[in-house]
Formats: C-alpha cells, structure tokens, sequence
C-alpha cells in the first residue's frame, strides 16, 4: 500500500481541556503524491490545521491524544515509529511553514544561523552548511545574502522573512512541505510572490505541497486537489475545479457562496455637498513620512475604501482623522469645520459623530464588561443622548439591528464568536448615532462567510441610516462588494482615486493595476488564466 | 523606514556610554545624599564621638574636621576628597577607611560572585528542566524545594547548619576564614534563597518561551529536545531572568549582614554593622559609597548581558 507518498487515514485527534473533551478532528482520511499539491480548506475552528500538527508530531499531549488512525509516509507509520527513527523525518523527509514568520523565526537568533541548524541537526557539516545556506537564501530571492546571512528575523520583511522560512524547510529537499496558512499575513503582491516561488521550488524538487488555507484563491492558484473540513470533518474532496464547479456538501456551496468579489458593484450618486473634507494631510514620524499631502472629499452616506499595502498611510489617515495622533499639517473640515484646530471640548462633543470599528474585536471589547454595559457605556459619557430609562430597550434596538438579540445583554463578550464580537463592536459604535464610521480592517479577521454577513449589516446600516464609511482594507474582493468610491495608497500618497467601477474596471495607474493583478479569484479557471497571463508577461 | 544600522561594536559602545552617563548622575545623588543625610540628622560631633565625649571633645572634633564652616563649603570639600579617593581615617583602626573598606570588600565580593555562579547555573538548569515537563514529577519537586528554599528565613538555616555540620557532625569550621573549609557553610546558605527565587523565574519564563511559535519551528526542523531548551528557548527566556540574578546579586553585595555576622565572615556587611556599632561614620560613609558603585557597575554589566542576548535592544 505504499502508492502514495503520504497517506492519512481514520485519524481522529482530541484533546482534553478543563470543560471536557474536544474532539478537534474526526476520522478524516486523505492522500498525497509526489509532486502534487493538496489543499485543506477550512475556516476557523474546522481544525484543518490538526492533522498537519499531527503529521509533525506538533500536538503536545496531554492534553492532545490520537485516539485513531495512522499517518503513512511511504508506507510508515508515523505514529507508531520508534522514537530515533522519527526524529529523522522532520525537517529530513517533511518541513513546514507557517502562518506568521516573525514569531515562527528565533529572534534572537540570525537567520543564517537558523538556516544552517536545519542542516546541521541532520548531520551536514558546519562548512556544506554555511555553504548551502547562502546557496538557499539566495535562491529564494533575498536581496544581498552575503549579508543578509548575519541578519536577525527583525531586520526583515514579512515577506523576506516567510521566504527564509522557505529557504530554512527546503534545505534538505524535503519529499513533502507543509503550508500553514503561508501568505494570510502578506500583503496581496507579496503573497502573490510567495506563492510563485513555493510553485517554482516544487517545480524543480518535485515535493509535495500540503497546503492548510482558508482562501479560496490561494486553492484556486497552487493547489491540484482540495479537502474541505468542517468542525473536525472532512465534508468533501476532489480536484479544485471539481469541487469548485460542482460542490457537492451544503457546506463547501455556502464558502464558495461567500466569497466576496462577485456582486453588483455600487454606482454612487453625484457628489454634492462633502460631509468631510480633508486636504493636503501630512505627517512624519522621524525621518519617514507616513503621509505626504493626502486631499479627498467624502459624500454623506458614502463609502470610501481605502486601499493599500502596510506601510501605505491607511492607519495612520484613520488615527489622525480621529485625533489619535496629531498631523504635522494639513485640514480635515467636518461639516465646515477644521478638526484639527478643534479644542478638547469641542471634540470630545464631535467623537459622537465619528466613530471607528477595529480590526480584532477580542482586543477592542474589555473582557470584564457585559454586552449591555459595553453598549449603554457611550450614554454614560453622553449623558445627554438618551434618559437612562431607554438603555434597556435602545441596547435591545442596537442588538436587533446588528442581528444578535436582546437576550445577549447580559453575556461577556468570550461568549461570542469572532463574528458575533464584531458585530457588538458595531452595535456599541452605533450607540452614539454616527454619521461617519472609520473601519480599520474591520473584516479582516473574520471568516469568509462571516465577513459576507458583517459587510451585509454595514451595508444595510449605510442605506437606512446615512452613515459614511472610511473602510479601510488590503482585501480587494471586500472592498469591490462594498465601496462606492476606492482610494488607492502607496508611500504616503494617494495614486489613484474613483469610483468603484473605475478603478476596478478601468484602472489608471500602474501600481493599482499590479495591486489588482495579485489578488487571487477563487474561480480556479480564472487564475489559471490570471497565470498563464503572468507567466507570458515573464518570459 | 528604518535607521541604516550601527555596526555591532558602534551601537554597543554607545549603549555603554549612555548607561555609564546615567549611573554617573545616580552616584552623584547619592553623595548628595550620604553626606548630608550625616551633617542634617543632628550634630556630626554627637553622631561621631562616643556617647561619653565632653563638650569640649566636642568642640575640638568640630573645629578639626572644619564643621563650624558652611555646609556648601563642607561638602565641596567632601567631595573633593572623595574623588581624591580620601574618605578620612577609620576612627577605631587608625588606618584610611577606603582600605578597610576595600578589604572586607574583597571578601564578600567573592562570597557573591562564588555563589551567584553557582546560584545561576543551579536554577537555570533546574528551572528549564522542570519547564520542560511542567506539572510533572521533576517540576514539582523542584517547586517545592524552591518554595521552601526562597521561604525559610536565612539565620535560621545558617545556625541550624552550624549546629548539625559544625558541632554536631563536626565536619566543617562554625565561622572565620583561612581554608577553603571556611567557605562552604556561609555559600550553602546564602544560596538557598537566591536559588529558590530564581528557579521560580526560570521555570515560568521558560514555559512561556518553550510555547512560542520559534520552538515549533525547531521541532518541525528536527532539533532534539536538549537544543531546544537549551539554545533556542533558553536564550530568549532570559531576559527577565538576568533582572532577578541581578537583584539577587546586589542584595549580595550590599552585604549579607545577617550570614556573615553569624559565621563571622569579615565582609563588608559584618563590617558595617561592626562600625555602626562603633560609630566608625567614615568608614559607614565609604561602605555605602562602595557597594553603590558596585552594585551601578553590576546593573551597567546586565544592561549589557541584556544587549548580548537580544539583538532586538540593540537596535
């Protein structure tokens, strides 16, 4: 039986916690041959990472414990090998990488020195190893090896550092890689250009690729088959066009439902009178200037996306518009009036109109408080807004129209989902009666067909209340199903401005046309074609 | 984005010199404060003579040392013979109270240095290791040992020790100095709480960093377990720990008062009480001044440990 190079098969993994047992997979069974590339997709909570722990012999246990199944590679079985002898099959026969390189790489550590252990824990020798290691670094395209050797994983990019990660797991020509959500924490280019060199090694060493994602895009540009896990089950399998086209389990229809990026994009009234108005903003920290002279004007009512990779300005704009941190110059005139030449007092009045939404509600929500004081807490500071009678009933109001109900006031916010906690974090911005809501990667976090519900309520917020959305975002797809008007920024300027329909349809510049280029369809025919396309303009 | 960075030795040299700078201005406060805390608590000649002095001791001690003078001419002149390195004669040795000083010193510099060494490689071994398996057999032995050790109050083990291994057992000297026999009881116990402090510190630093991301790495890379405690977690685990070894260290060097005392150790602590005792006030004065610098220098040498170990202050 030993066909395939690795062979899942009946594994079952639970683990023992303080509220009982969790069954994080259930008697899934997979195979992978050489060469080949399998997806596992799933989103948070499916535990399509579990069987790649097991795989490597990652789950600590206790608590963990295999209660059924084996992991054959080449027809051995992991689970049940003598200790020495699976000692050799990380890092020799299998490597992985993961999600975020800066905490998976040893800070204190340089990267060539983490290089050259890989190898040298397998018994190359000091002088191969120094010498590989800079024959890997240099293959994966870092920018002056030599040097970059002696560097520590801080002094890099995210996607210099998920590329010495790669350099570090091929070192010994692995037959099978393990991908950890590789690219989630890249911008869309950078990921763009991982994923590239991840098919070129495979290419040239014939490994086989697992990959554990949650996008639909990344299956549909570098994976052959795909497994779709749902709560610890293995819902449905085949190649990726297969199970795209024709999905056969309730569930994987609902995630290719909820991929954002295919609906009606908005066609925004004519402008008229702008609710804020922002001209020629600046500011530096040092000697780097984060915003070089941004002007753009925002419609009541109006979304205005705001795109761009990190380092763009996106939330630096967000924090100074709300007076987080001061600008260096510049004007941002709300209803006529400078916010920034605002005193405290007249802000403190203003922070009613102007609320934000952030990107990880676990973080933004105080553990301690209960949904309803976490709500009713903006009318404690504006007393003036609604008679302390009318809390119950507005809370009750807010969580109806956020779609929770009135029966989840009285829970702590760990009891939510990820989902759900955004969804109070809008509620609780809701309570003062904005008219601007600045939402900083306020999706991000969420699952796909989480974020689909989430950007539905602001939607529906917009049209029935009038708020305007600053909605700050690196995933395009959202930002096309959303937005009325899309500002693109690179280095502190804004390159391209207009509607959504422009800037998606007829791009002008060439930095917005490379952003759009590197984002992934889910549609696995469409990417085939977006890389034939890349792959021509290469060569 | 990022300042073009130093080279290794630039960015070290001007840590140093920055950390020197702010040690400087520390030891200049504290000159302040010795030497006026010793002119304004009451009359230097009452606080220096014996209780039994006359008033016309009194007067002449006054007029010797120029205390009629103005303060802010007093302390010029204190200092001027402080950096000149002269802290005045020990009243009761008749012989400057710097090399009195300096000599018990030596003493306990070695007392500290010995044990702390000893102390350090003990509880960062311990502690990884019961890190390693937390909550299993080694880890809790090792707590409790630790529990007791940081727990039990230091001259009740050193006169327990001196009755069970000196006159009981008769196997080691009760106190003074002259063979390396000497040592062992006044090290063994000075060990003890140090040991069990820092094993704590070790044990909780080292589970956080054995949990990290960069340790799955290393499993995933194939590292065997010695490698990755011992290098891949150890070395980031550090950082709080060379605070405590640090703490721990000048509590040391402050003089272990109460255990040389008991073993009569002529150490700077013993020498100290002794002098407070004897009203020896400059060598008391050129004690404090002692072990302060000692103790700047020992923080400036873990600011430094700290640069070492993780590039990331360095930048």
């Amino acid at each position: 039986m030993a066909d395939h190079l690795l062979e899942v098969r009946d594994l079952s993994v639970e683990f023992h916690t303080a509220v009982g047992v969790v069954k994080a997979v259930r008697n899934i069974s997979y195979h992978l041959d050489r060469g080949e590339t399998l997806a596992i997709l799933g989103e948070s909570g499916s535990g399509k990472s579990v069987s790649s722990s097991a795989i490597m012999n990652l789950i600590d246990m206790p608590p963990g414990r295999i209660s059924s199944g084996e992991i054959l590679l080449d027809g051995a079985d992991l689970l049940t090998m003598p200790a020495h002898e699976r000692r050799k099959v990380n890092g020799r026969r299998i490597a992985m990488i993961f999600q975020d390189p800066l905490s998976h790489l040893n800070p204190v550590y340089t990267v060539g020195w983490q290089i050259r252990e890989a190898l040298t824990t397998h018994g190359t020798d000091a002088a191969k190893a120094a010498s590989e290691a800079l024959r890997l670094l240099t293959r994966v395209g870092i920018p002056d090896p030599e040097r970059s050797l002696d560097k520590y994983p801080h002094e890099f990019s995210g996607g210099q550092r998920q590329r010495v990660m790669i350099a570090m797991a091929l070192a010994l020509r692995p037959d099978l890689l393990i991908a950890d959500e590789p690219t989630t924490a890249l911008d869309v280019t950078v990921q763009a250009e991982v994923l590239a060199l991840l098919e070129e090694l495979q290419q040239e060493t014939g490994m086989a690729v697992l990959i554990i994602t949650h996008d639909l895009g990344v299956v549909a540009e570098i994976a052959d088959r795909v497994v779709v896990m749902e709560k610890g089950v293995l819902v449905e399998a085949g190649t990726v066009s297969e199970v795209y086209k024709n999905p056969q389990h309730p569930y994987t229809k609902k995630l290719i439902a909820a991929a954002p990026g295919k609906g009606e994009m908005h066609a925004p009234a004519a402008r008229a009178e702008p609710v804020l108005s922002v001209r020629d903003v600046r500011k530096r920290y040092g000697s780097f200037e984060a915003l070089k002279g941004l002007s753009f004007d925002l419609m009541p009512g109006e979304t205005m996306a705001v795109v761009g990779e990190s380092g763009s300005g996106k939330s630096t704009l967000a924090r100074i518009l709300l007076r987080l941190d001061e600008p260096d110059s510049g004007s941002a005139l709300w209803k006529g009036r400078d916010l920034f030449t605002m005193s405290p007092a007249e802000l403190y009045k203003l922070r009613r109109d102007l609320q934000m939404v952030f990107q990880d509600p676990t973080q933004s929500l105080n553990p301690r408080m209960t949904v309803y004081q976490l709500i009713s807490e903006a009318w404690v500071i504006h007393p003036d807004i609604l008679p302390k009678a009318k809390w119950r009933e507005r809370v009750a109001e807010l969580l109806v129209q956020v779609g929770l109900g009135p029966e989840h006031m009285g829970r702590y916010p760990h009891q939510f989902s990820g989902g759900q906690r955004q969804r109070i974090a809008i509620a609780r911005a809701l309570a003062l009666e904005p008219q601007l809501i600045i939402c900083d990667e306020a999706v991000s976090a969420l699952d796909v067909s989480v974020q689909a519900q989430v950007i539905a309520l602001l939607d529906r917020l917009r049209k029935e209340m009038g708020i305007a959305f600053i909605f700050i975002a690196h995933d395009l797809p959202v930002v096309r199903d959303f937005a009325d008007h899309v500002m693109v920024m690179q280095k502190g300027n804004i390159v391209e401005l207009g509607t959504v329909r422009e800037v998606f349809d007829t791009p002008r510049q060439d930095y917005t046309r490379a952003l759009l280029a590197a984002g992934l369809d889910p549609d696995p025919d469409v990417q085939a074609a977006h890389r034939a396309a890349r792959l021509q303009r290469a060569s | 984005m990022i300042p073009p960075p130093d080279s290794f030795e630039g960015a070290m040299l001007k840590f140093v010199r920055k950390r020197a700078v702010a040690s400087l201005i520390s030891l200049v406060g504290l000159l302040v404060m010795v030497f006026f805390l010793s002119r304004l608590t009451g009359d230097p000649a009452a606080l220096f003579l014996p209780v039994e002095a006359s008033a016309e001791m009194k007067a002449q001690f006054r007029e010797l040392h120029g205390l009629n003078d103005p303060m802010l001419m007093q302390f010029a002149r204190y200092v001027g013979d402080v950096v000149t390195g002269d802290f005045g004669e020990s009243l009761r040795k008749a012989r400057p109270a710097l090399e009195v000083v300096l000599e018990a010193f030596t003493w306990t510099l070695w007392l500290a240095v010995i044990t702390m060494t000893l102390v350090a490689g003990a509880a960062i071994v311990v502690g990884s290791l019961a890190a390693f398996r937390a909550g299993g057999f080694f880890d809790r032995l090792s707590s409790l040992i630790s529990l007791v050790g940081a727990s039990v109050p230091d001259f009740w083990i050193a006169i327990v020790a001196i009755v069970v291994f000196s006159v009981n057992l008769a196997w080691l000297p009760t106190s003074g100095t002259g063979s390396l026999l000497h040592w062992i009881l006044p090290i063994s116990v000075l060990f003890i709480r140090p040991f069990g402090i820092i094993v704590q510190v070790v044990r909780g630093s080292m589970i956080g960093a054995l949990s990290s991301a960069y340790v799955k790495t290393a499993r995933a890379k194939g590292v065997k377990s010695g490698p990755i405690i011992f290098v891949h977690a150890l070395r980031n685990a550090m950082l709080p720990v060379i605070t405590v070894i640090g703490d721990q260290a000048a509590s040391l060097l402050n003089g272990a008062v109460i255990v040389e005392t008991i073993f009569g150790f002529p150490g700077v602590g013993k020498l100290m009480i002794d002098s407070i005792l004897q009203r020896d006030f400059n060598v008391v004065l050129a004690a404090i001044l002692v072990t302060a610098l000692a103790i700047f220098l020992m923080n400036l040498l873990i600011d430094l440990a700290y640069a070492l170990l993780d590039p990331r202050i360095r930048h």
